[in-house]
């Protein structure tokens, strides 16, 4: 399969009651360069103007922007657009089967280490991700002695959908994996959550991957605008492959229809937009995120009419 | 042997342990031979005088340590034995030497942490052990402080094994207290042995302050201009405040809140009464995470958002930088030896006591096979669990505590238990006499631009009697002055620093925080308030027996009692009684005088550092006066006296307000918000007056508003309306009456306009002013003259709009921040 160029907007409307003076802001919403993932242009737009505005490379290499607001305001509307070309993933994602679980366990855990830095730090537990021995428990099913390592996760990521519903009002950005795990029932980012947490407590390598995904509209209909979300998914550490990804909201393996924004230990380390605000009274947000692959629009037309179209859903979308 | 005094009798020495004092029974070390010298010599009635002298200075001071959860809350004395501990000159030249090199191995690590990383990278460090601490903050990864220092000051806790070799038991790396309490120690205790201190040549303190100034200003970034520094406190309510107010006075650096600093153009900037100024250094006692809610702890309302963006842009030192705190685990004490080695090519002078951080999956069953001897503590201080002490275990004590270590084994150590040394306290109960204690030593290392320099002192910190195994001022623990001996080599009191130029002179006090301002307006208020409830209620309680007998005046005080919120309606005799009684001591009744002196003592602890001991103490005295002194329910007579008490101490404070505090914009306001709350009560209380009848004799009127003297010197008859109002509004020489204060609020709001510009509400407020200049004495001052009235009431509003605008215009910069996330 050839690659596939995408068109995403991703929107962020934070309203108010009283007027803010002053807020500030850190952005984990531009896309990451990699091998596999070209970005061909981004751009943030906005409303009221940023006084101040900063680009760093995070701690895990993801692109960052600090900004600061001074005009006082009751809205905060922030667009950031992408056009990113995305290349198939690797065939040995889906296919290898890689080795036994516990000698990866084993190679995480070693020291003097063999394993990069990063993977080290990613075998750790996080603020969203405690590890549980519940969770433990239950997955361990999957991984009976000596299982390969990514046939036992297809296996838990497998069961993740099965065995819990998404239901997008049973969750918080601040839902914990106990209570994900006890409900059975989250969002995308309480999966990722749930699964890092069994794959850390067996003393797996496991990171959290933050972007989006296409979705297609149901036969016949109209590709609606905005009504797309940000989504989460897991990032596995297997020696000889590498990191492999793993989409337990969908039951499936990325490849050419997932597009990375970032990477971390859980959503803390790449939340898309969090701020510390003067003021305000209650606050509202809303987010509307659209992936359009490149060919059906042009990145011109579909700018405008985002900026155009005053979003009135007031859902919070994500998945 | 000679008969044992007394008050040695119960100081056994046993030698199991090592006695910082004594070599055998009744034998003092040399270093100590002095100090035991003097104390046979004065013997035990002299220790009395001892006494009383340390806890006078501290509550003089008001040198506190707050304990959570303690009766006492937010002012718990401070303990200090009268005795310091000695140490010679050779054995101090050891602790500083590994004090010195501890603060440059420390310093190489944590560089290396958030640089390079070649410690985690080639094996020196396991990774779990940094990596996986939420202490190691991300985001400070990559920047690099001025000149390389990233700890610019260092506590290490030292013990004593029964061998007399110090031992390293812990290290503070982020935001160390203890330096002010060290300080305030010494100068309370060289002043109780001031001969022994001269004869002992005990090394000073002060050149060690000098040096910690000069070296932060010569770290700074951007080094045009002179420096401003600033010392960031969590607030009045940490544990050790005190030491935050005392270091910043000390040092000369305004003490501010997370509040009262803002980021903008990259930099951090205190938020004054004449705007914003430019902040190059913050010397934090704020730990780590709570630094920053953009970018940290998103639930701290303590920190500056924004502050970590600073530090990025090099625009602002953070002293010690942001992420030290990941050196504060003792798990990493099993590795510094090598670290050492290959950091410094240096042997480790003074190693820690032995530990086994339980990460390590060999020092992990080691610790477990030996459970009786260790004591077992959180591997970092976010981790809180222990100490468990294995010697108190039994069998179930034991797998209960495995179990626990093997769930999560990174998050345990196990250290070796040491036989802490002893040193002596006096005791005063039962009767005065030497106990040893257990003890242990922090000493402070700071950096400069040519290395570390250790104080040539400390902090002893004493065991409480109960846990003798557990040195903590929060499990109430005391605490000595630690006495360096030997002349000093000189350290080099102000190579760094340039001298005072006249463009440094401070004279103006503009420079002042917005919310010390708010803080100092509001204790004006809040004394001037306190005062009068205090009158009104004498007044009232010593006439409520004229309930009956005379009931028009009595009326008019009532209905003003109503308007205080202390009378509800006119009741019968004894409910009013009851109401008034209520009014004096029921802090919980608001409106009541103990609600409002909770009000002051409030803001007064806000200001604490604002505030000289005497005011301090007479405040500490009024509340006192009410605590301690005031049963519920209170009789008549107790009230009164209560009363008498509460008035005199109000003078006192407004007498150390008009003589003792430098005529500042701090002062302005405190001035204003007197001056605007007596205006407010004195109209209420005459416009209460005048509803009375005029056959009504408005002698409580003029005692309420002190000036009863006054007028029976002037008149030496029964009040009669004009001459009353003459003396309460128009007579410019009573400081109580009305055009006093309008001609006063307008002097001081002249002056503060000429410091900060036009304020809004002063042009209103001289309307008001000049209509009260303008009434017409003999047509308008008697009870029903309307005008008169109206012009009250028109003033009555006048200056609350006054207080209002003062507010919006000068105090208002502070707001919550509030967390978002999307």
């Amino acid at each position: 399969m050839s690659t596939t160029r995408y068109h995403v907007v991703h929107e962020t409307v934070y309203e108010y009651a009283a007027p803010v003076p002053l807020s500030q802001h850190l952005l984990h919403l531009s896309p990451r360069e990699l091998a596999l993932q070209q970005v061909h242009s981004h751009q943030l737009e906005i409303e009221p103007t940023a006084a101040e505005q900063a680009r760093y490379l995070d701690w895990f290499g993801n692109p960052m922007v600090w900004l600061a607001v001074r005009t006082p305001h009751t809205v905060l509307r922030l667009l950031a657009a992408s056009v990113i070309e995305v290349q198939p993933r690797p065939g040995a994602w889906r296919q290898a089967l890689g080795p036994a679980w516990e000698t990866v366990v084993a190679a995480v855990g070693q020291f003097p280490a063999t394993e990069p830095l990063e993977v080290q730090e990613c075998a750790l537990p996080s603020l969203h991700v405690p590890l549980n021995p519940a969770v433990r428990d239950w997955a361990l099913s999957s991984f009976p002695p000596s299982r390969p390592l990514l046939e036992a996760a297809r296996e838990l990521m497998a069961r993740i959908y099965q065995e819990f519903t998404f239901d997008p009002e049973a969750s918080t950005v601040a839902t914990s994996v106990a209570t994900t795990f006890a409900r059975q029932r989250g969002v995308c980012q309480d999966f990722a959550h749930l699964m890092l947490s069994a794959l850390r407590s067996l003393g797996l390598a496991a990171r959290y991957m933050s972007g989006y995904l296409l979705t297609n509209p149901p036969p016949g209909q109209p590709r609606l605008i905005g009504a797309d979300a940000s989504h989460a998914w897991v990032s596995l550490w297997c020696p000889g492959v590498g990191w492999v990804d793993f989409d337990p909201t969908n039951n499936v393996q990325p490849d050419l229809e997932h597009v990375v924004l970032g990477w971390g230990r859980d959503f803390a380390d790449v939340t898309p937009m969090r701020g510390v605000i003067l003021g305000g009274g209650a606050h509202q947000v809303r987010v509307h995120v659209t992936v359009m692959p490149a060919a059906l629009r042009s990145m011109e037309s579909l700018l405008a009419e985002v900026r155009a179209k005053a979003v009135s859903d007031p859902a919070n979308a994500r998945s | 042997m000679a008969q044992p005094e007394p008050w040695l009798a119960h100081y056994h020495y046993d030698g199991l342990r090592y006695d910082e004092m004594f070599r055998a029974q009744n034998e003092a070390r040399p270093h100590y031979a002095a100090l035991y010298a003097h104390l046979l010599q004065e013997g035990s009635k002299q220790w009395r005088g001892l006494f009383n002298e340390v806890d006078r200075q501290i509550r003089d001071h008001g040198v506190t340590y707050n304990i959570y959860g303690d009766s006492e809350g937010a002012s718990r004395p401070w303990m200090l034995d009268p005795l310091p501990l000695i140490i010679p000159a050779d054995e101090w030249r050891q602790i500083e030497e590994a004090a010195r090199q501890r603060a440059r191995l420390f310093n190489h690590i944590v560089s290396d942490l958030y640089g390079q990383q070649n410690l985690l990278t080639q094996g020196q460090l396991p990774p779990t052990l940094i990596l996986g601490q939420p202490a190691f903050l991300r985001p400070a990864a990559g920047v690099t402080p001025p000149q390389g220092v990233y700890l610019h000051l260092l506590a290490v806790d030292l013990a004593r094994s029964p061998d007399g070799r110090w031992w390293v038991i812990s290290d503070r790396t982020q935001a160390p207290s203890g330096l002010g309490y060290a300080l305030e120690n010494r100068l309370i205790v060289s002043r109780l042995f001031p001969d022994l201190f001269q004869r002992l040549r005990v090394r000073r303190l002060a050149p060690f302050f000098a040096t910690f100034r000069d070296a932060l200003s010569a770290l700074a970034p951007n080094r045009e201009g002179p420096t401003h520094t600033v010392l960031l406190t969590p607030g009045p309510y940490n544990e050790t405040y005190f030491e935050h107010a005392f270091l910043a006075r000390y040092l000369g650096f305004p003490l501010v809140e997370g509040s009262d600093l803002t980021v903008r153009d990259g930099a951090v900037w205190l938020k004054t009464l004449l705007g914003l100024r430019k902040i190059q250094v913050i010397v934090r006692r704020l730990d780590d995470d709570f630094c920053d809610p953009l970018e940290f702890r998103a639930d701290s309302t303590l920190g500056v958002p924004g502050l970590m963006e600073a530090v990025r842009r090099g625009q602002v030192l953070v002293a010690n930088v942001l992420g030290s705190g990941v050196l504060e685990t003792g798990a990493l004490a099993g590795f510094l030896p090598g670290l050492c080695e290959k950091l410094l090519q240096e042997s480790l002078l003074m190693p820690n006591v032995a530990t086994w951080w339980c990460g390590e999956p060999s020092a992990h069953q080691e610790a477990l096979s030996q459970i009786h001897r260790l004591v077992f503590k959180g591997a970092t201080p976010q981790r809180r669990f222990g100490p468990i002490f294995g010697e108190d275990l039994d069998a179930a004590g034991c797998r209960q505590l495995a179990t626990t270590v093997n769930e999560a084994p990174t998050e345990f150590l196990a250290q070796e238990l040491v036989a802490l040394s002893r040193a002596p306290v006096l005791k005063r109960h039962p009767e005065p006499r030497l106990e040893p204690r257990s003890v242990g030593l922090r000493v402070f290392a700071v950096a400069t631009p040519s290395g570390y320099v250790v104080m040539p002192g400390g902090l002893a910190r004493t065991a409480s009697e109960q846990d003798v195994r557990v040195l903590s001022n929060q499990r109430g623990g005391g605490s000595k002055d630690v006495w360096v001996c030997g002349e000093s080599l000189g350290l080099p009191l102000s190579l760094l620093q340039r001298p005072v130029g006249v463009g440094d002179l401070v004279r103006s006090g503009a420079g002042l925080s917005s919310r010390v301002v708010e803080n100092l307006f509001w204790f004006g208020r809040y004394t001037e308030r306190t005062d009068h409830l205090a009158r009104y209620l004498r007044v009232a309680l010593s006439r409520i027996a004229e309930y009956a007998e005379a009931p028009l005046e009595w009326a008019g005080l009532a209905a003003l009692g109503g308007r205080l919120g202390l009378l509800a309606d006119a009741g019968d005799q004894a409910r009013m009684t009851t109401g008034l009684l209520n009014g004096v001591a029921d802090k919980n009744r608001p409106g009541s005088l103990a609600a409002q002196i909770l009000h002051l003592s409030r803001t007064g602890f806000q200001l604490r550092e604002r505030l000289s001991a005497d005011n301090w103490r007479t405040l500490h005295a009024l509340s006192y006066t009410l605590e301690q002194q005031a049963p519920i329910p209170i009789s008549l007579l107790g009230a009164i006296g209560l009363l008498d008490r509460a008035v005199s101490l109000c003078m006192t404070l407004s007498g150390f307000a008009l003589d003792g505090m430098t005529r500042d914009p701090g002062w302005l306001f405190l001035a204003l918000g007197r001056r605007i709350e007596r205006l407010q009560f004195q109209t209420q209380a005459i416009m209460e007056a005048m509803k009375m009848p005029s056959e009504a004799n408005p002698e409580w009127l003029l005692e309420v508003s002190d000036s009863i003297v006054t007028y029976r010197s002037r008149y030496m008859a029964r009040p009669e309306w004009l001459a009353v109002l003459d003396l309460l509004i128009t007579d410019e020489s009573n400081p109580r009456g009305l055009v006093f204060q309008t001609t006063s609020i307008g002097h001081y709001l002249e002056q503060i306009a000429a410091l900060l510009g036009p304020i809004r509400a002063q042009a209103d407020f001289q309307v008001q002013h000049r209509a009260l200049l303008a009434l017409d004495i003999g047509q308008e001052f008697r009870p029903d003259s309307v005008v008169l009235r109206e012009t009250l009431h028109y003033l009555h509003t006048a200056a609350g709009v006054l207080a209002d605008q003062l507010s919006l215009q000068f105090f208002s910069h502070v707001g919550q921040s509030v967390w978002v996330s999307a």
